[in-house]
């Protein structure tokens, strides 16, 4: 059985088709990327995945356990981090804080002990802080502690909203367009830090991605799709060759 | 400037960042202790209003400031817990009982109100407050078996460990001062516990929150109920302060008034819950002097400026005329609300702040430092 599977997952706004029974699955420990022209229903899918739409129809499975109608809130919980395209931050929080939200899924405390902030509530927070530090050397944003999100440019929030997800210590990262708005550096940066995340950190990474050159540099294996259907899945070199693939993006 | 050298994670946890914390709230801890004997009484009375309207500017704060769940109804929780306190002292119900009686009742009554709220965001969501607040209202006035309708009840004197507490005394004063400490120490216990962090988190993105794990619907009902709770504390010791309690006391106009505590005193920190409620408090000797002196003031002026003796007497009568209109009160504070969302949307504490670092940089801060910029267009899509 594979560790993540979709089946015939279809999303249906009216007429339109986002998203048209695709299946795929990612086994455990790899990369795999999702790649497509503009509206080829590429982030509807991570929408799909963590539930914030209800799929038409189709189920998902993680961990050979049916996640498709679990609440969104659950998704985390069962080791599902995500980013978002256009950055979900906490905006006028710090970037501490920020982490700490993605501890959240590890949090035990109730709340009458947090009123009274008990012992066992210090002991927690600590606890935490020690996982975010973790995650804050890893990703090289100790400059930027005590920082409010609103002040910090837009790389920046991109790496820290890579740092909340890692927070919460998944088991399976959903990466929509890492490196939109990234300049060459940074995009290079993110391609380390991937595939560290895979290695270092043994993290599952779905990813969806538009530049080809972090595509190539990461990827295990790349799914293509195009108005909501899989044209080609494969390795990253024979994807590119597949005469669908190059139909849909040179418009043959 | 202080630069402070964090060597270990308490640093960020603890509630006094460094020593200098300590030292001035000591020194207003002493003076609010040696107030009420060197005050006169009606300053020590203010005093009491102000910890009152704290508060429940504190409690308003978690909601509106912290959760991003506007309200226009905590008048409501304010009168239940003013009439749960009234009613259940008939029954020579002892006060530390119906004091949290009165609290744990409001709490469940503003967790009632969270779960419609769940799905109304915005403006929705005040009108379906200000609703709520006017059925309180109207339930108050008609349930007479319970609230005596419109005659209002009486509220005895307070009763505590055997020992009369006058409503007046510095011993009420004391119990208004240690609830309100009472209540923001167990709030900022709460804002740095993961709890708070998920109040924050809904505030400013919910589909993040959610994504992240937070059961979003669950902590706005979380919100509601703290938020109604410490409502309905202040709302006892409402009742006790003013010893009789009515249901035209609890009208949208106090709910207003709760809100201008929150943005005028700025909605990003306690701070503000406690200026605003001092700003608030402050506004109503004020206008009072206003009322009385400013005609004779301003038709003074006109006479020295060359105007007889009957066109001075005239206007000495429109300018008492009009600072005695009904509604002006609510049209200042109408004016209060428009001009700090315009020109200090951070309130009175966010000027504070500035002010502070001002002359901490002295000479070199700038203008822009405040300023705040949009650096990209936040996607509307997932909401």
């Amino acid at each position: 059985m594979s560790y993540f599977r979709a089946e015939d997952l279809s999303l249906h706004f009216g007429g339109l088709k986002a998203v048209d029974s695709v299946s795929f699955a990612v086994e455990k420990g790899e990369i795999l990327s999702i790649i497509g022209p503009n509206g080829a229903g590429k982030s509807s899918i991570f929408n799909l995945i963590s539930r914030i739409y209800p799929p038409t129809s189709g189920k998902i499975y993680f961990e050979d356990q049916d996640i498709t109608s679990e609440p969104a809130y659950e998704i985390a919980g069962l080791g599902i981090a995500r980013t978002f395209q256009n950055i979900e931050l906490f905006e006028n929080a710090t970037m501490l804080s920020n982490l700490l939200v993605g501890r959240h899924r590890h949090s035990t405390t109730q709340l009458w002990q947090e009123l009274l902030f008990l012992p066992s509530v210090r002991a927690n927070e600590k606890a935490h802080r020690r996982r975010v530090e973790q995650v804050i050397e890893f990703l090289d944003l100790e400059a930027y502690r005590d920082k409010l999100i609103s002040g910090l440019p837009y790389g920046v929030r991109k790496v820290i909203e890579l740092a909340r997800a890692l927070c919460s210590e998944p088991k399976l990262i959903l990466l929509d367009e890492p490196s939109s708005g990234l300049n060459v550096e940074e995009t290079s940066d993110m391609s380390f830090w991937i595939r560290d995340m895979k290695t270092e950190l043994g993290i599952t990474v779905l990813m969806v991605e538009h530049d080809m050159t972090l595509v190539n540099r990461v990827s295990d294996r790349v799914i293509a799709l195009n108005y909501g259907r899989v044209l080609a899945m494969g390795s990253p070199a024979e994807v590119q060759r597949h005469p669908d693939v190059v139909a849909a993006y040179l418009g043959a | 400037m202080r630069f402070l050298f964090k060597t270990d994670y308490e640093d960020d946890i603890r509630l006094f960042p460094h020593s200098g914390y300590i030292v001035s709230y000591g020194v207003l801890l002493a003076l609010l202790a040696i107030a009420p004997f060197v005050l006169s009484s009606y300053i020590v009375s203010q005093l009491v209003f102000v910890c009152i309207y704290a508060t429940v500017g504190v409690g308003l704060m978690i909601l509106t400031g912290f959760t991003g769940q506007a309200s226009l109804g905590h008048a409501a929780f304010l009168a239940i817990g003013a009439y749960t306190a009234a009613y259940l002292q008939q029954f020579n119900v002892p006060f530390p009982v119906y004091f949290l009686a009165a609290g744990l009742l409001t709490g469940v009554v503003g967790a009632l109100v969270g779960f419609p709220a769940l799905r109304l965001q915005g403006i929705y969501l005040v009108i379906a407050t200000i609703s709520f607040a006017f059925i309180v209202e109207e339930i108050m006035a008609r349930w007479e078996s319970v609230t005596h309708g419109n005659e209002g009840m009486r509220v005895k004197t307070m009763t505590l460990f055997g020992t009369v507490v006058s409503r007046d005394g510095p011993a009420f004063y004391f119990l208004c001062v240690g609830v309100l400490i009472l209540t923001i120490v167990g709030t900022l216990n709460l804002l740095r516990s993961p709890t708070g962090r998920a109040f924050v988190a809904i505030r400013d993105s919910e589909t993040a929150a959610r994504s992240m794990g937070i059961n979003v619907s669950l902590y706005k009902v979380k919100s509601f109920a703290i938020s109604a709770a410490i409502t309905g504390f202040a709302g006892v010791l409402f009742a006790h302060k003013l010893s009789f309690i009515s249901p035209e006391m609890f009208t949208l106009q106090l709910s207003i008034e709760f809100i201008i505590v929150i943005l005028i005193g700025g909605t990003f920190s306690l701070h503000g819950a406690v200026l605003g409620a001092i700003f608030l408090v402050m506004i109503d000797p004020f206008l009072t002097y206003l009322k009385d002196d400013m005609p004779g003031i301003i038709a003074g002026v006109a006479a020295t400026f060359g105007a007889g003796k009957s066109a001075a007497d005239a206007i000495q009568n429109n300018v008492a005329a009009f600072a005695s209109a009904n509604g002006l009160k609510g049209a200042i504070y109408g004016i209060i609300i428009v001009l700090f969302v315009l020109f200090e949307p951070l309130g009175l504490y966010g000027r504070w702040l500035k002010i502070k670092l001002f002359f901490q940089l002295f000479p070199l801060y700038k203008r822009a430092t405040f300023k705040r910029q949009k650096i990209y267009v936040k996607s509307e899509r997932n909401r």
